[in-house]
């Protein structure tokens, strides 16, 4: 039956090759290049935007407040006042632990809800490219840690009513924290692409991040360079993400410690583009 | 925008070959071929699990097919081809939308991520097409499914596009809105190739020139849902009903005709109360239109109502998949 029904009607539109019909140059034309990251601005404005759409996002700047003045100021951590140094040190050395659990947190949803509602499949429909909405999503990810660390200015302020800091120094330190969050983001991204579920992307980032800090501490690289030996000790070495921090947070714009942090940050933002291709559609 | 390009008649908008796509060993598309022109209304009938979205989602660029192609006015659709897209209005299934957004910031999104060139009359027209205007403040998680439906449609249309996509679209609405929706539906359908999937076959009926039947991914009819209705079981049959009793002989009487192939007494449901009522079923054969034969031949007996069965596409639908589906 199926056969003969489309033996007699089919053929409606059967057979005629498609005329492709002349139209206007459209903005990106110019296919791969320049278009790769075709939509970035618009996926990014619009999730720039939805961070301050719900409470959460004040909530969520409230609470990075708290705990990166709690760290800086608290005798067992930063000890800023007992210092007394014109130095933003006590709110640096634990940026990058308070952003290994704070970025996962605002990296968890960019893709898992968006797979999850499903929106993800009206998005990548749209004149977009993948990689343009990946980028865009990162970027405002980064704009708002951005704006959570703008907001560490009382902080600045009160250094400079003590003393005169090197403003070097702090300006390199907060590069370090921007770099710190980028590369952290990145690899939030990569387990949201992965998991529909916010709380495993958000768990499996956090123990990502750790790890990154971890292989920084001394006892860790000591632990494996006495069961591998050197070599994997100076390889663990090289991927700490602590010791390249704190050449930052000295004030040193060493080029060994900035190609490190965009090596990372566009390792883990290809990897994730790559995942997402894949899961995108289950 | 703006510019309604001329009407061909003859221009294919959609043209899908040896389509298919394989999740592990199940064929969810199984090598489809079929070509929508401008003006076309094509209706994706089957049931769940037949491939129906499978196929939307190819058609669309959002899955890469295993084999086969697709091709927008000319242009084949592929995941790093983004230019075919800005042809393509696409509804995907439960129409998804970004629930803390309100639907004018929603809609001014998909109109930025679109470049359109003059986004507030786009938003402004779409509004007024899909009657947003009263909601277009509010945040969309906050809207009935029936408003989340048609800002699903808004953005697919906000573009003006030739090819409209669209999963479901009147899934989960109420009369009152399916029919807005269908209207609307029906005045888009002069100049663009429109596809949708649907399980109401009345709707196919009301809106589409054509009608797909997928079973496990396979197109197993493609017809005009006049075809389709004249395969309908039932189709042209005649329900005779009478005061009383059935008349003795009538039945074999009827039976005998050259153009008969079954006549036998039913009971028609009745209001409750009241006795059933006596009725004869009369069911030409090949479908034909025999009522001016049947009321002749019961024109001499107390007959209380007659009429002409156009048949029932879900009868159709079922004799059609079930082989398939068992």
């Amino acid at each position: 039956m199926s056969a003969q029904d489309r033996g007699t009607i089919a053929s409606t539109g059967a057979g005629s090759a498609a005329t492709p019909r002349a139209e206007p140059a459209a903005p990106g034309e110019s296919s791969f290049g320049g278009a790769r990251f075709a939509g970035w601005r618009a996926v990014f404005r619009r999730e720039f935007r939805s961070y301050f759409a719900t409470p959460l996002g004040y909530i969520f700047l409230v609470l990075f407040l708290l705990a990166s003045g709690y760290l800086m100021v608290s005798r067992d951590f930063g000890r800023f006042l007992e210092l007394r140094q014109a130095s933003l040190d006590p709110l640096f050395t634990y940026i990058p632990w308070l952003f290994s659990v704070v970025v996962p947190a605002v990296a968890m949803r960019l893709w898992a809800e968006e797979r999850k509602s499903g929106t993800v499949e009206l998005l990548l429909t749209l004149p977009v490219t993948l990689e343009g909405t990946y980028l865009g999503k990162f970027l405002a990810g980064l704009s708002f840690l951005g704006v959570g660390l703008a907001l560490t200015w009382p902080a600045v302020l009160q250094v400079a009513r003590l003393g005169s800091p090197d403003w070097g120094h702090v300006l390199a330190g907060y590069l370090g924290c921007v770099l710190t969050a980028a590369a952290f983001l990145a690899v939030g991204m990569l387990f949201s692409a992965l998991s529909k579920n916010q709380v495993v992307a958000f768990i499996l980032a956090v123990a990502a991040c750790v790890s990154f800090l971890l292989v920084g501490l001394p006892q860790t690289q000591e632990a494996v360079g006495l069961w591998l030996g050197g070599y994997a000790e100076r390889l663990v070495a090289s991927l700490s993400l602590v010791d390249h921090f704190e050449t930052l947070t000295r004030g040193l714009l060493e080029v060994r410690a900035l190609l490190f942090y965009l090596v990372f940050t566009v390792v883990w933002l290809a990897g994730g583009a790559l995942v997402l291709g894949q899961t995108k559609t289950s | 925008m703006g510019e309604i390009p001329p009407v061909e008649r003859a221009e294919t908008l959609i043209e899908v070959r040896a389509l298919s796509k394989h999740y592990g060993r199940i064929r969810a598309v199984d090598s489809i071929d079929f070509t929508v022109r401008r003006g076309d209304v094509l209706a994706f009938l089957g049931p769940n699990g037949a491939g129906k979205t499978t196929a939307m989602k190819m058609i669309t660029g959002f899955l890469e097919p295993d084999a086969g192609t697709v091709h927008i006015a000319g242009r084949l659709v592929h995941p790093r081809e983004i230019e075919v897209r800005r042809r393509i209005g696409y509804l995907p299934e439960n129409a998804p939308a970004y629930g803390e957004m309100t639907v004018l910031g929603f809609l001014e999104f998909v109109a930025d991520a679109r470049q359109l060139a003059d986004p507030r009359r786009a938003i402004d027209r779409v509004v007024e097409l899909t009657t947003l205007g009263d909601v277009r403040g509010q945040t969309i998680e906050t809207l009935s499914k029936g408003f989340k439906r048609r800002v699903g449609l808004a953005q697919a249309l906000i573009h003006d596009p030739d090819v409209l996509i669209l999963d479901e679209p009147t899934d989960g609405l109420d009369p009152n809105q399916k029919a807005l929706v269908q209207d609307l539906l029906g005045s888009l359908a002069g100049n663009k190739a429109i596809v949708l999937s649907t399980h109401i076959l009345d709707e196919a009926e009301r809106i589409c020139n054509r009608a797909l039947i997928l079973s496990q991914g396979r197109i197993l009819v493609d017809a005009t849902p006049g075809e389709l209705m004249r395969r309908a079981p039932g189709h042209n049959s005649v329900l005779v009903a009478f005061r009383g009793e059935v008349p003795a002989d009538l039945a074999a009487r009827i039976a005998a005709e050259a153009w008969c192939e079954r006549c036998a007494a039913v009971a028609l449901p009745a209001a409750p109360g009241s006795s059933p009522a006596a009725a004869l079923e009369v069911v030409p054969r090949d479908s034909e239109n025999r009522l001016s034969e049947v009321l002749e031949l019961v024109r001499s007996y107390d007959v209380s109502d007659v009429r002409l069965h156009e048949g029932r596409l879900d009868d159709l639908f079922r004799e059609v998949t079930k082989g398939v589906a068992a």
